[in-house]
């Protein structure tokens, strides 16, 4: 698990895929009770958006797809936010590049998250997964 | 019986009100967090930080005044809902000791911070804040982290997130009748101005 004071993200299963072909990769991600990550479209523009990018390599990303917020209402806000809570996933759509190596690999993702409870906030944190890779 | 129920109604009128009591809080979020007793209070640790100009600031340079003391950062939302009356603390109070001390934890910095400054209209000094000044302060690991420091340089109150205005005003105004004088010139139609404990000897 890579595991950050309030959120954590189990660590992917191995991956088998051939040259040329898009594959699902989930992203499991629990966050603690009582907190909220902003939603990768926040409803203010000054809140930090959740954010899953992969590195460049054996995989381009062709989209992620993540679920759908809740809108919630806090005591620090006028309006509702629009959150992640609890136990959610994160789908990244990926293509295995044509002239990708064959063999053993690594991709390497980075989800930007950062959260608050109802009362106060967490610094922005970036926590790195690694998806283990078989190329065909 | 009817001493019973005498009893149960003197019980019942106790619990409304201290239930009224508390809903009529101003402090809706965290406890009232008063002020610590002079002994245990202890000395707010000297740091170094650039304002929006450049120019550096120590925590020194407000020696003999009550200082607020806010961590804070631009995507924090309980942070902008104490701002405004912050701004409000300084108005009031700056004449007569008092200053807010804002310390921004962007990590894109200026960029960031000085058009936030300039929308949210603030009147007291804005410093880049940094991890080597957060751990000085315990880390400040949550925002908003106020610290409110007495005329003596010392901490004596606390607050991680979001807090009551009376609270903080309270305790700025406890603060500020403590050591310290401030003259009153309102008799010759100047500002009061405020002579440091220090310059006395208290401490």
């Amino acid at each position: 698990m890579a595991q950050t004071s309030v959120l954590s993200v189990a660590a992917p299963e191995k991956v088998t895929a051939k040259r040329g072909t898009t594959i699902e990769v989930k992203t499991p991600v629990l966050l603690k009770s009582g907190y909220h990550v902003n939603s990768h479209t926040p409803s203010e523009s000054y809140l930090i958006p959740l954010r899953l990018t992969w590195e460049p390599g054996p995989l381009e990303t062709i989209g992620v797809m993540f679920p759908k917020p809740h809108l919630e209402k806090y005591e620090f806000s006028a309006t509702p936010l629009s959150v992640f809570t609890g136990n959610f996933e994160i789908v990244s759509k990926l293509k295995v590049g044509a002239g990708a190596a064959t063999g053993p690999g690594m991709a390497l993702g980075k989800l930007r998250y950062q959260a608050c409870n109802h009362n106060s906030c967490l610094p922005p944190k970036v926590v790195e997964i690694k998806l283990p890779l078989v190329i065909q | 019986m009817s001493s019973i129920y005498i009893r149960v109604l003197v019980a019942a009128c106790v619990s409304a009100v201290l239930l009224l009591s508390a809903c009529n809080s101003s402090n809706p979020v965290n406890a009232a967090a008063s002020t610590k007793p002079e002994k245990d209070r202890k000395l707010a640790p000297e740091f170094e930080l650039k304002d929006a100009d450049g120019k550096t600031v120590r925590l020194s340079d407000y020696k003999g005044k009550v200082i607020l003391l806010d961590f804070w950062a631009t995507w924090c939302g309980p942070c902008k809902i104490e701002i405004p009356w912050f701004i409000q603390f300084e108005r009031t109070y700056k004449d007569k000791g008092f200053a807010v001390i804002g310390v921004a934890m962007d990590e894109e910095g200026w960029p960031v911070v000085k058009p936030f400054v300039t929308e949210m209209a603030i009147n007291y000094r804005i410093l880049q804040g940094n991890d080597s000044v957060a751990q000085l302060y315990g880390g400040v690991e949550a925002l908003p982290t106020t610290f409110l420091i007495d005329r003596s340089g010392k901490i004596a109150a606390t607050h991680v997130g979001l807090n009551g205005k009376d609270d903080f005003e309270n305790g700025i105004k406890k603060l500020m009748e403590g050591p310290g004088i401030v003259q009153e010139r309102a008799s010759a139609g100047l500002p009061g101005r405020f002579i440091p404990a220090v310059l006395f000897g208290a401490n």
